[in-house]
């Protein structure tokens, strides 16, 4: 069975992608949804390093994006931890109200 | 099928679904179908992954993501009772100017691409380094000071979060 899927729709698939999360992170204020959208953003990226690694045959595409995603999970703990500090001390997770280092 | 193989109609629905559920994420109102329209299109790029014969990546990325991250955003987003009507919204022109902004970045992108020369994947289960078995040898021979790293890493956030969620620290 032919493949016959070029490098290039992977790339296309995955630009859209990464720019759906690009603009939800710029188009909404929920902290939460922002979050979600930054892992869209990583998950773009990784189809994107699997998709180049099963072009060139290489193993080394596919431990970087394990390693991403080893990452990915860290920084939902501690972003996740924050947020519900926020939340408790402001009752609310607007990123408009989060502007205590502006003035 | 109308001259298409059986790989690129399992491509195009895939990618069709992934960026149907992408687009919903962004523009569900409550939180909770969010987090669940997510999940799906975590599912549809495990999808992708399987399709490229990444058995071992996709299998990981279900279980971590769908699994763990996402019960994570669930249990938050449940502690803070958020509601549709309380949902903050940006004003239209920040939305608009957001889209325009994204439709440039995508444009620039897409417009990278053209006349680039197209590159064939291999067929199907011809690439053989997603198996567990090859994975696993490059992982702990070329990389295992940086799994190493890895598991201090998760140590590290896992302190970090507790003691960034604890109500008093002493």
């Amino acid at each position: 069975m032919i493949n016959g899927i070029s490098i290039n729709m992977y790339m296309v698939l995955s630009a859209i992608l990464f720019i759906i999360g690009a603009v939800g992170v710029m188009a909404r204020r929920n902290s939460i949804i922002i979050f979600m959208c930054i892992e869209l953003m990583l998950n773009a990226v990784n189809l994107l390093l699997v998709s180049f690694s099963t072009l060139h045959n290489d193993a080394k595409g596919q431990v970087f994006v394990f390693f991403v995603m080893a990452v990915a999970a860290a920084e939902v703990a501690v972003g996740l931890a924050i947020l519900s500090m926020v939340y408790r001390n402001v009752k609310s997770i607007d990123t408009n109200l989060m502007s205590n280092l502006k003035n | 099928m109308l001259g298409y193989t059986i790989t690129q109609w399992l491509f195009g629905i895939l990618s069709f679904l992934s960026i149907m559920f992408g687009l919903m994420v962004v523009f569900s109102r409550n939180p909770v179908s969010s987090v669940l329209y997510l999940i799906l299109t975590f599912f549809c790029i495990a999808g992708h992954y399987l399709l490229m014969n990444a058995q071992f990546l996709a299998v990981v990325h279900i279980v971590v993501y769908a699994g763990a991250i996402m019960v994570l955003f669930l249990f938050v987003i449940m502690l803070m009772n958020l509601n549709e009507d309380q949902e903050p919204q940006r004003t239209w022109l920040t939305k608009i100017i957001a889209a325009v902004a994204g439709g440039l970045m995508l444009f620039v992108m897409v417009g990278s691409l053209k006349g680039s020369e197209q590159l064939q994947l291999q067929s199907y289960g011809a690439s053989q380094v997603g198996l567990v078995k090859n994975l696993g040898k490059v992982l702990f021979h070329d990389f295992l000071f940086p799994f190493e790293i890895a598991s201090v890493l998760l140590l590290a956030a896992m302190v970090g979060a507790i003691m960034i969620g604890k109500r008093d620290i002493k």
